[in-house]
C-alpha cells in the first residue's frame, strides 16, 4: 500500500464502528496530504518546473479526495458518514484550503432537486436498497437516486446489475466493465463511461485499453461490430454475425460468453437511454460533477448551458413552461377520455385485417418520420469518442432508406417462451433476473395519472411498450396499432423516439414538453418502460440470431 | 426409409398401418391435430393451414384451408384442434385473438364457419369438449378463458383467471364439467364449466410459465403439466390437494405433453427451445427417456398420438416445415446406449457400485477381500403386466464397500511427521533417529532405508585415486546385481539394497568368505519367495492397507533375517557366475516392469569382463575402499522417486531435507518443488502447522522457501492513541511516544508482550517472568499486586 493512500472500502461496511474507523483514517490521510502540500503553498514555489509539477499532482490528488468526501457527505446512505465527511470538509476549509462544491442541481438536470428524494429521508425499504447499492458499489449513483421513485423496480434493477457485473459469469470482471464502456460509448454517454472507467481500473483493467478499442484484445474488438448494430439497427443482426464471433479461432467467443456480452451490451445501451432520458447529471466526485470555483463565479453550470436552459430559477419555477395550467389540465383529461373511449368502442368498431396490418405499417413508417427537429450537434464530451469507431453509423430509419426488413412477429419468437429459455440455459439465473425486471417494469402501476387516482393505465403502458417495439419493427398480432395514434401525441412520440434511438440528442425542452401536467415520477416511469422495452427489443433480435445459429 | 419397420395394428375394425415417414410443408407448423378415425391430420401455422391424409406410405395433401387472396391474420394459427366427435368440425386459435371454427362439410371453398373476436390478445389454445359437440373452450394471453356454444354467436361464459396469461386449457376426460387451465405465472386452475365466477381449485405447479397440460387418457384423474422450468410433473387430482406424484426433468422447457395411449405411465414431450427431439418417458423412470425420436431439425411444435387406442404411432409437426409420422419400432432407445454401471465414492471413503445383476452374480463367487464388507442390495423392478412395449429389464445390484477405518488411517503419517528430526544434528544421527522412528511404527522398509542412507553418506569415504579404476570395476560388478534385484521385486527391493549395503559395512569385520556357498541356497530360496509372492501381496496390501503381512517373515524370524543381513557380498557374484545365461536374464527382465530395464541390461551385460576377477580380490577391494557417496546418487535418486511414486512423499521430502546438498542436484527442481508442495499440503491438511513451517524453512527450493514470506503484514496500533502506527520505527507519529514499552527494561517490546490484566502494565515475557519471581508488585511501580501464572 502506497504511503498515504486512502482506503475507502471500509465505508461500505454495515458496521458503524468499522465505518467510523475508516473515516478517521481518511481524515488523517487528508490532513497529512494537506500538511505535505502546505509548505509549497505558503512559500513561493521554487521556479523549477519539476517541483511545480509535483506539487500540482499532489494538489490534484488532494482535490480528488476532497471531491470524494463531498460525494460522501451528500450521497452516503449512512448518516454518520455524511455528517463526518461534511465535518472533515469544513475542517479543511478552516485550514484555508478551497473545498469543492457540487455542480448542477441534484442527480438530474431535468428534475428539480427538491422533487427528488434526499438521501436521509428515505423509508426503510429504500434505505435497504441504498445500503445494498452502497455496499456493493461504494457509491450511490445518480441513476439510483432517480430510479428510487420506483423502489420496487430499483430493487430488481440493482440485483440484475450486480449479478451481471460482480457475480459468477463466464466473462472476467474487467471485460464486463469494458463492454459496458463500449456500449455506453456508442451513445456518447459520458456519464456511464466515466463511471465504468473508474470501475474498470478498480478491478485491475489495463489502462491502455481505454485509449481506444484498437488497444483492447482482439476478442473485444470483434465485439465492436455487434455492439454497433445492436445499438442502432438491431434488426440487421443475422446468424452470420454470430457465426463470425463463435467460429473457432484464437479470439473466438464461447456461447455463454456471447450471451453474457449481449446482455451487458443491451443493458448498457438502454441504460444510456435512461441516462439521457432523465438527464442524469455527472457524479459529484467525477469530472464535471463538482467545482472548486467560488459560487459567485458563475450562476450556470456548464451542462445547463450546453442544453439550452439558462438559469436555474426558470426551470425550478415552472416545469410546465409558459403553458397555462388549464390548458395542460385539459391535456390529461383528453387523454383519459380517449382511453375510456377506446376501452368502450373496441368491440363495436371492428377493423378489418388489412386495416390492422396497414395501421402497423403506418405507425412504423410514421415513427421514422418523427424525428427530432433540433439537430444540434453536441460535441462528444471528453474522450468518449475514442471508445468506438465509425461515428457516422447511427440509427437509420429502415423503411425510409428503402431497405425492406421483414417484420418481426413476436408470436414467433417471444421473450417469455424463447428468449428466456435460451438465456437461462447459457447463463443460468440471468434469464430469471431479466424476466423479473421486464415484468416489474411492464406491470408497474400506481393507478394514477397526474392528479387523477384509480385509473387503469395498462392501455397506456401497453401503447408505449408496443410503440417502442414498433420502432424496431417488432409486431404484436393481437394489437391494434391505431391505439398508439390515439394515445400518444406528437411531442411524446418525439421524446420516445429520441430517447430510444438517439438518446444523446435528448434535451430538457423535449423532456418538459411532453405530458406537461404529469409528475416527474411518472416521467421516470415512462423512462423505465423505454429502457426495458428497448432492452427487450435488442435482446430479441440478438437471441433470435443466436437461436438460428444454433439450429 | 425402406428398411424401417412397417407396423400393422388392428383396432376394432380400424386398421392402422404405416411406417416412419414425413412430408415437407411449405411453412413452419405451430400445431397439429388428428381426425377421430386417425386417417387425416391437420397442420396449422402462421402461413399454413392444410389437411393431409395419412396413407400407408405417404402423406397426401387433401385440402388447403387458407383461401382468399389477401393474407389475413385470422389464418395465422397458434393452435388447432379437430373435434373428436364430429369429423367435419375444426377450430383454430389465431395470433390476433380470434377463434375460428371450420366446417369441412361446407360445399364452398371457404370452409370458415364462425368467427369469435372476443379475446383481446393472442389465443394460445382451443379445446373441444370430449363428448359435447357444440362446446368449445379457448384460453388467451389476456388472461381470460371463454366457453363458446357453436350454435350461438357469442361466448356462453367467460372465466377470469385473475392472474396472468392462459397458456393451455384442457377438458377433463372424466368429469363432464371440469377443465384445467395453466398460466404464465406457474399456476394451474381447475374450473367448473357451470361456475364462471370462481375457480374450484388452484395450485402452483411450476416455477415460471406452465406451457401445457394433459389429462390422463384413462380414468385416473391424473394431470400432467410441463413448464418453462424444464419439468414435467404428474399431479394426482383425486385428493383434496393436488399431489405431485411424478416429476421428470428434461433438458429444455417443455412445450407439449401427451399421454401415450394404452400405456399407463408413458408420456410424450417436446420442447420449446434448443432441443428438437421428441421424448417418450416412463414417468416412473424419470432419468432416461424410454424412447426418443430424433428426426426433426428444428423445434417440434406439435405432437399427437395418431389414434386414441394405439400406442405405436406418433405424429409431429415442427418449425423445420416437416410433418412426421414416427413409429415406435424405429425409435431410438437411450437405455440401450446408457452405461449400466455406476461407481461412486462417498464422503467417508465408502464405495458404491451398481451394475447389472447378472454381472454381479457372475463374479460373486470370487473370493472377497478380507477387509471387504460388502452389502449387496438388490433392486428389482417388477415388470408391469399392462406394459405392451417390450421393456428392457432394469434390475441391477448395488454393492457398497465400506472402508475399513483402520486401513484408511493416516496415523503413521502424523506420528512420523512429528517425530522425524530433519536438521540440527549430524547426518548419521538424523538417519539413526529417523530409522528408529520408522522402526517403532513398524515401517521396516523405511527404517532400513534410513540406515542405508546413513551408511552411504556418513562414513568418511575418500577413494584413493590409485584404486579408482579398480574400484570402479568392482562397482560395476556389484551394481548390476543390486539393480537386478531391484528389477525383480520392486517393493522389497529397497530392503534388499539395504541388506546389501549393510553387508558391505558389516562383513568387513566378519570376513566370512567361505560361508557363501552355504548361504547361497538360502538366498536363492529367499529370493524366490520374494520375487514371486511378495510383490503380489504388496499390491493387495495396498488396497487393504495392511503392510504388516508383507514383512511377516521379518517379524517371525528375526534371526534368519540377521543372517541375511550379514550375507556376504560374494554370494551374489558367485551366483551370477553360475546362472549367467541369457535365459536367466530374460527371466529377470520379464518379471520386472521397472522403467530402468534397458539401463540395467547394459550393466548386467557388463558383467562379462568382470567375471575373471577373483572373488577375493573383489571382496577385498570392496571392503577396503569406500565408494564415493556420489556414486550412489543415482540409486538414492531412484529410491526417492520410488517412494514418491508409491505415494509416500513424506519419505521423499524427509530424505531430501536430511541429505540436503548431497542429493539435491540429482533431482530436478520441478520434481523437488512438486514433492515439497505435496508434502506441505498434506501436513497442513493434518493441521501440522509447525512441521509444515519447518519443512518450508528447511527446504532448499527457492519457490518453497518464499512461501513463508508472502503476505505477512503486521499492522500495529499505538497503545496510547489507538491510531495505526506508520511502519517507520516504534514511535507513534501522533502522540510522539514509544508504543508498548517494557516496564522492566524500558525498551520497546517488539515480540511477545505480556501484561497484567489488572493494571495493564507489562513488558517482555522473559523480563516480567523474572521480575515476578522475585517481586509480587508491578514493575511499573503502580502498586498493583501482579501475578504470573
Amino acid at each position: 500500500m502506497e504511503e498515504g493512500e486512502v482506503r475507502w472500502d471500509g465505508l461500505c461496511s454495515r458496521d458503524a464502528s468499522t465505518r467510523d474507523a475508516a473515516l478517521e483514517n481518511i481524515r488523517q490521510a487528508v490532513l497529512r496530504r494537506i500538511a505535505q502540500n502546505s509548505p509549497v503553498k505558503e512559500d513561493p514555489p521554487p521556479e523549477s518546473s519539476e517541483g511545480h509539477l509535483a506539487s500540482a499532482t499532489a494538489l490534484e490528488r488532494l482535490n480528488e479526495m476532497l471531491a470524494r468526501l463531498l460525494m460522501l457527505s451528500k450521497r452516503c446512505p449512512f448518516r454518520d458518514v455524511r455528517e463526518k465527511s461534511a465535518s472533515i470538509l469544513s475542517n479543511v476549509q478552516e485550514l484555508g484550503i478551497r473545498i469543492p462544491r457540487p455542480l448542477g442541481h441534484g442527480p438530474s438536470r431535468f428534475i428539480p432537486e427538491k422533487e427528488i428524494l434526499q438521501v436521509g429521508n428515505e423509508d426503510a425499504q429504500m434505505h435497504t436498497l441504498f445500503a445494498d447499492s452502497f455496499a456493493t458499489l461504494g457509491r450511490l449513483d445518480n441513476i439510483t437516486l432517480v430510479m428510487v421513485f420506483h423502489p420496487q423496480y430499483l430493487g430488481s434493477f440493482l440485483k440484475t446489475q450486480h449479478y451481471l457485473l460482480q457475480m459468477d459469469g463466464p466473462l472476467p470482471l474487467h471485460y464486463r466493465h469494458y463492454i459496458g464502456i463500449m456500449a455506453a460509448a456508442r451513445h456518447q454517454c459520458s456519464y456511464l463511461v466515466n463511471l465504468h472507467v473508474n470501475d474498470f481500473l478498480h478491478v485491475g483493467g489495463d489502462p491502455k485499453w481505454l485509449n481506444g478499442l484498437e488497444n483492447a484484445p482482439h476478442k473485444l474488438q470483434n465485439l465492436g461490430e455487434l455492439n454497433k448494430i445492436l445499438a442502432h439497427r438491431p434488426w440487421l443482426i443475422t446468424k452470420e454475425h454470430i457465426e463470425q464471433l463463435l467460429k473457432t479461432e484464437e479470439h473466438s467467443w464461447s456461447l455463454a460468453e456471447l450471451i453474457h456480452a449481449v446482455v451487458l451490451l443491451t443493458h448498457y445501451h438502454s441504460l444510456a437511454s435512461f441516462t439521457f432520458g432523465c438527464g442524469i447529471s455527472p457524479e459529484i466526485h467525477c469530472e464535471g460533477g463538482h467545482t472548486f470555483k467560488l459560487p459567485s463565479v458563475s450562476n450556470y453550470c456548464i451542462c445547463d448551458i450546453t442544453n439550452g436552459n439558462h438559469g436555474v430559477d426558470e426551470t425550478h419555477v415552472s416545469p410546465a413552461g409558459s403553458i397555462s395550467t388549464t390548458e395542460s389540465f385539459c391535456e390529461v383529461e383528453a387523454l383519459m377520455e380517449k382511453m375510456k373511449k377506446l376501452q368502450e368502442c373496441r368491440d363495436e368498431e371492428e377493423a378489418s385485417q388489412e386495416e390492422m396490418a396497414t395501421r402497423f405499417e403506418r405507425e412504423k413508417r410514421e415513427s421514422m418520420s418523427v424525428c427530432c427537429s433540433e439537430d444540434e450537434e453536441s460535441a462528444p464530451t471528453r474522450d468518449v469518442s475514442r471508445h468506438f469507431e465509425d461515428t457516422s453509423y447511427g440509427y437509420k430509419d429502415f423503411s425510409r432508406h428503402g431497405m425492406h426488413v421483414p417484420t418481426f412477429r413476436v408470436q414467433d419468437y417471444s421473450w417469455e417462451d424463447h428468449g428466456y429459455s435460451l438465456v437461462n440455459r447459457l447463463y443460468p439465473d440471468v434469464g430469471q433476473l431479466i424476466d423479473e425486471k421486464f415484468h416489474i417494469a411492464y406491470d408497474l402501476t400506481y393507478n394514477t395519472m397526474a392528479m387523477h387516482k384509480d385509473v387503469d393505465t395498462s392501455m397506456l403502458r401497453r401503447a408505449i411498450w408496443n410503440y417502442i417495439h414498433c420502432m424496431f419493427g417488432i409486431r404484436y398480432d393481437d394489437y391494434d396499432y391505431g391505439e398508439i395514434n390515439q394515445l400518444l401525441d406528437r411531442s411524446f412520440k418525439v421524446y420516445i423516439k429520441t430517447v430510444v434511438c438517439t438518446p444523446e440528442k435528448t434535451t430538457k425542452r423535449m423532456y418538459d414538453s411532453f405530458w406537461r401536467q404529469f409528475k416527474h415520477s411518472e416521467k421516470v416511469h415512462v423512462n423505465l418502460l423505454l429502457v426495458e422495452a428497448r432492452m427487450q427489443a435488442e435482446l430479441l433480435y440478438a437471441l433470435r440470431a443466436i437461436t438460428h445459429y444454433m439450429t | 426409409m425402406e428398411k424401417m419397420a412397417r407396423v400393422t395394428t388392428a383396432l376394432g375394425g380400424n386398421t392402422i398401418t404405416g411406417r416412419t415417414m414425413f412430408c415437407h410443408l411449405d411453412a413452419p407448423a405451430n400445431a397439429i391435430s388428428v381426425c377421430r378415425d386417425a386417417a387425416q391430420v391437420v397442420v396449422a401455422g402462421r402461413n399454413i393451414f392444410k389437411i393431409y391424409s395419412i396413407d400407408e406410405d405417404q402423406f397426401v395433401e387433401k385440402l388447403n384451408l387458407r383461401v382468399g387472396r389477401k393474407p389475413s391474420l385470422n389464418f395465422s394459427c397458434a393452435d388447432v384442434v379437430w373435434h373428436q366427435m364430429d369429423e367435419n368440425l375444426l377450430a383454430t386459435a389465431a395470433t390476433n385473438g380470434v377463434v375460428v371454427t371450420w366446417n369441412l362439410g361446407k360445399p364452398s371453398r371457404n370452409k370458415q364457419d364462425q368467427l369469435f373476436t372476443e379475446h383481446k390478445r393472442t389465443v394460445n389454445k382451443v379445446c373441444f369438449h370430449p363428448t359435447e359437440v357444440y362446446m368449445l373452450l379457448s384460453g388467451s394471453q389476456d388472461g381470460y378463458m371463454k366457453c363458446f356454444d357453436l350454435r350461438k354467436k357469442d361466448s356462453v361464459s367467460t372465466f377470469s383467471g385473475q392472474s396472468e396469461s392462459v397458456r393451455d386449457v384442457q377438458f377433463s376426460i372424466r368429469d363432464y364439467f371440469t377443465f384445467a387451465a395453466t398460466f404464465e405465472n406457474g399456476n394451474v386452475q381447475l374450473w367448473d364449466i357451470r361456475r364462471p365466477d370462481r375457480y374450484e381449485r388452484m395450485f402452483t405447479a411450476h416455477n415460471g410459465p406452465v406451457f401445457c397440460c394433459d389429462w390422463h387418457l384413462e380414468d385416473r384423474g391424473w394431470l400432467a403439466t410441463g413448464g418453462r422450468d424444464k419439468m414435467v410433473k404428474v399431479w394426482d387430482m383425486n385428493t383434496n390437494r393436488a399431489k405431485e406424484i411424478y416429476c421428470v426433468q428434461t433438458i429444455a422447457s417443455v412445450a407439449r405433453v401427451k399421454w401415450r395411449p394404452e400405456c399407463k405411465h408413458h408420456i410424450a414431450t417436446c420442447s420449446m427451445m434448443v432441443d428438437h427431439n421428441i421424448y417418450v418417458w416412463d414417468v416412473r423412470r424419470p432419468f432416461i427417456p424410454s424412447a426418443m425420436f430424433e428426426e426433426h431439425k428444428d423445434v417440434t411444435t406439435g405432437i399427437v398420438w395418431r389414434h386414441l387406442h394405439d400406442p405405436y404411432f406418433l405424429l409431429s409437426g415442427s418449425k423445420d416445415s416437416t410433418l412426421y409420422q414416427h413409429i415406435f419400432k424405429d425409435a431410438s432407445q437411450p437405455i440401450d446406449r446408457a452405461n449400466p454401471e455406476g461407481l461412486c465414492y462417498s464422503l467417508f471413503g465408502d464405495l458404491a457400485f451398481a451394475a447389472k445383476e447378472s454381472l454381479i452374480s457372475s463374479d460373486s463367487n470370487r473370493k472377497p477381500y478380507i477387509g471387504d464388507r460388502r452389502h449387496p442390495i438388490f433392486f428389482k423392478r417388477k415388470l408391469d403386466p399392462t406394459e405392451q412395449f417390450e421393456y428392457i429389464s432394469s434390475s441391477s445390484a448395488l454393492s457398497v464397500f465400506e472402508t475399513d477405518l483402520e486401513s484408511g488411517s493416516m496415523d503413521w503419517f502424523v506420528r512420523t511427521a512429528k517425530q522425524y528430526v530433519l536438521a540440527g544434528r549430524p547426518l548419521a544421527e538424523l538417519c539413526d533417529h529417523n530409522a528408529k522412528v520408522a522402526k517403532e511404527l513398524d515401517r521396516d522398509q523405511v527404517a532400513q532405508t534410513w540406515t542405508m542412507l546413513r551408511i552411504i553418506y556418513s562414513s568418511p569415504g575418500t577413494v584413493p585415486s590409485a584404486n579408482l579404476n579398480h574400484s570402479l570395476g568392482k562397482g560395476s560388478t556389484s551394481l548390476p546385481l543390486m539393480n537386478s534385484f531391484n528389477l525383480k521385486d520392486i517393493p522389497p527391493g529397497i530392503g534388499n539394497e539395504s541388506r546389501l549395503e549393510r553387508s558391505k559395512g558389516e562383513s568387513r569385520s566378519e570376513n566370512i568368505l567361505m560361508d557363501s556357498s552355504s548361504t547361497l541356497i538360502n538366498n536363492d530360496e529367499n529370493e524366490e519367495t520374494e520375487g514371486s509372492d511378495v510383490p503380489a501381496d504388496y499390491l493387495l496390501g495396498d488396497v487393504e492397507g495392511d503392510e504388516d503381512e508383507l514383512y511377516m517373515m521379518d517379524h517371525e524370524n528375526p534371526h534368519a533375517e540377521e543372517q541375511e543381513y550379514i550375507l556376504p557380498q560374494e554370494a551374489f557374484p558367485l551366483r551370477h557366475e553360475i546362472v549367467d545365461n541369457p535365459s536367466a536374464l530374460d527371466h529377470l527382465q520379464d518379471k520386472a516392469d521397472s522403467p530402468h530395464v534397458s539401463g540395467n541390461e547394459a550393466e548386467t551385460v557388463s558383467l562379462t569382463p568382470v567375471e575373471s576377477f577373483s572373488l577375493i580380490s573383489i571382496s577385498h577391494s570392496l571392503y577396503e575402499n569406500r565408494l564415493p557417496p556420489d556414486f550412489f546418487s543415482p540409486i538414492v535418486r531412484d529410491m526417492l522417486l520410488f517412494y514418491a511414486e508409491q505415494g509416500d512423499v513424506q519419505m521423499a521430502v524427509s530424505v531430501l531435507i536430511v541429505l540436503g546438498d548431497r542429493i539435491k542436484k540429482e533431482i530436478d527442481e520441478q520434481t523437488q518443488e512438486h514433492w515439497y508442495t505435496s508434502y506441505i499440503d498434506l501436513l497442513q491438511r493434518f493441521q501440522l502447522w509447525n512441521i509444515s513451517n519447518e519443512v518450508i524453512k528447511l527446504s532448499t527450493c527457492r519457490a518453497i522457501n518464499c512461501l513463508n514470506q508472502a503476505s505477512t503484514t503486521l499492522h500495529i496500533n499505538c497503545s496510547n492513541c489507538k491510531r495505526p502506527m506508520s511502519n517507520k520505527g516504534w514511535i507513534c507519529d501522533r502522540c510522539r511516544q514509544c508504543a508498548s514499552m517494557c516496564a522492566v527494561c524500558h525498551h520497546v517490546v517488539k515480540g511477545l508482550f505480556v501484561w497484567c490484566q489488572g493494571c495493564s502494565h507489562g513488558g517482555h515475557l522473559q523480563h516480567i517472568m523474572k521480575w515476578l519471581e522475585t517481586s509480587s508488585h508491578c514493575p511499573a511501580g503502580c502498586g498493583h499486586l501482579c501475578e504470573y501464572t
